[in-house]
């Protein structure tokens, strides 16, 4: 398959954009000042990414469609509101994640933002459970922006007016340069801020007034350092189809009245999961001094037996130290428990942390 | 005075006597983001040239890096262990990572001299 390319990508050029090819598409990875630079001042002003790549999936029907969609989809969809978000999950028969997700009430349906890797195959699983008079279709002609950041209400409503009333997973549709966008305050660096979707031909437009505002060009490189301090996860890499959202420590996201009556994929396993416990648990890791652990690096209890894997691990900027989050035995998953992580075959020392390691900033 | 001379793998080695100093190149570093991690060699270590001899890691990945010649560590940069960001700000300077004492000089004729060094990373972009 040709490697495909966002609207953007001409001017991520002209920004000094480094790419690399990332779910499909060549992505920038970070820009001239490098991945440190960027990320401290996203949390110290503001940042934009162009998170284009992801899916922008419409979905459009009659009270039938929330039912449809709550069978692979654990959010409790008929409380959702016009215009709220939630943070969920497809979810397989296993209860397997599928792919993590937003999903918006729209005033025709729903709008679900998919992982750029997965959108195809996400398509398909909706699909499954969707009747003939469901509409659906994945609009390519949008853009998604992403502006995050103490800085970004102030800097969004100079540009978009009435943004700054949007309340934390929240959105709206607004106008701009004579089109329409819509604009939900979200994001997925642990920072305030919006994503805003915008059809493709206007997306320079407001990229360059962000600029004018000293808004600076994020990769994806600092995007995962930014999650990853949030303790957010990237799926692929701490969330995949073998992994259900108990194990996850993501049991949050399913909503309390669909955990009590089920009625969707694999709720029997996650039933018993909640009331048992899983045998696995997703936790944050803070290894002793610098060494860096990778998403593959072995987890060991302090008399050495094998306990876990390192599912993602990089250099917190903000924190300034080393962070990681796996997958470790549940006996081990509670704070501060003592633990060795095994990088090129020495063991260091680590312990168990809570997430996030860098304290949220959402505005509710 | 000493002689500087550069590898394949984008390092550099800074020959006085028997006594080299080896670090990784401005365009090393550039190719490698910001450095968050660095590995360097104990004094005693006996390498081979090419070998695997440091680490270096920036917030994307972790890379080896190889010693030019092969030799004898006599000392590993503690400074750059202790505050990895000197390896960006003054890669072939205070960001050394470890001094070496060469067993072969003849290994010195397979490196290049920095105006080959200069067209070989043009010939070869990343």
């Amino acid at each position: 398959m040709e490697i495909q390319k966002t609207a953007l990508y001409n001017y991520h050029k002209v920004l000094g954009a480094k790419f690399v090819p990332f779910a499909g598409y060549e992505m920038p990875i970070q820009y001239k000042e490098g991945i440190i630079k960027e990320h401290i001042s996203t949390r110290s002003f503001a940042g934009f990414f162009d998170v284009s790549h992801m899916g922008q999936f419409f979905l459009e029907g009659d009270q039938s469609l929330e039912k449809s969609l709550e069978k692979i989809i654990p959010a409790d969809l008929s409380a959702l509101k016009l215009n709220q978000s939630k943070y969920s999950f497809l979810l397989n028969d296993n209860g397997g994640v599928i792919d993590d997700l937003i999903i918006t009430r729209t005033e025709k349906g729903f709008n679900i933002i998919l992982n750029a890797a997965c959108k195809e195959n996400d398509i398909k699983q909706i699909s499954r459970y969707l009747s003939s008079n469901h509409k659906h279709f994945l609009d390519s002609d949008l853009s998604l922006i992403a502006l995050q950041g103490p800085q970004a209400v102030i800097i969004l409503e100079s540009i978009i007016p009435g943004v700054e009333k949007l309340k934390f997973m929240n959105g709206n549709c607004f106008n701009f340069d004579k089109a329409k966008l819509y604009v939900t305050r979200s994001g997925y660096t642990g920072e305030d801020g919006f994503e805003i979707s915008i059809p493709n031909k206007k997306v320079e437009n407001l990229i360059k007034k962000l600029i004018d505002k000293k808004v600076k060009p994020i990769g994806l490189g600092a995007r995962d350092t930014l999650r990853l301090e949030a303790g957010l996860c990237l799926y692929g890499h701490d969330l995949n189809e073998k992994i259900n959202p108990v194990e996850a420590n993501l049991k949050w996201a399913i909503a309390k009245k669909r955990q009590e009556e089920g009625g969707f994929n694999g709720w029997e396993k996650i039933k018993k999961n909640i009331e048992n416990g899983s045998s696995k648990l997703r936790v944050g890791i803070l290894p002793e001094g610098k060494i860096i652990a990778r998403e593959g690096t072995k987890i060991f209890s302090t008399d050495d037996k094998e306990i876990g894997k390192i599912t993602s691990g990089t250099f917190g900027p903000s924190v300034k130290a080393s962070v990681a989050m796996g997958y470790i035995n549940s006996k081990f998953s509670s704070v501060d428990t003592k633990i060795k992580i095994e990088v090129r075959g020495k063991k260091h020392n680590a312990k168990v942390s809570k997430l996030p390691f860098y304290k949220k900033s959402y505005v509710k | 005075m000493s002689e500087k001379k550069f590898s394949k793998n984008h390092e550099w080695i800074s020959i006085e006597g028997d006594i080299a100093l080896v670090g990784i190149t401005k365009h090393a570093t550039e190719m490698l983001g910001d450095i968050v991690f660095v590995e360097v060699p104990e004094k005693g270590k006996s390498v081979e040239a090419s070998g695997q001899t440091a680490v270096v890691e920036s917030t994307k990945a972790a890379s080896d890096v190889y010693s030019p010649v092969s030799g004898e560590i006599t000392e590993g940069n503690q400074v750059i262990v202790d505050d990895p960001s000197k390896v960006n700000a003054d890669p072939e300077g205070e960001g050394w990572f470890f001094k070496i004492k060469i067993k072969n000089k003849s290994q010195l004729d397979n490196l290049m001299s920095k105006e080959d060094y200069e067209k070989f990373i043009k010939d070869n972009p990343s």
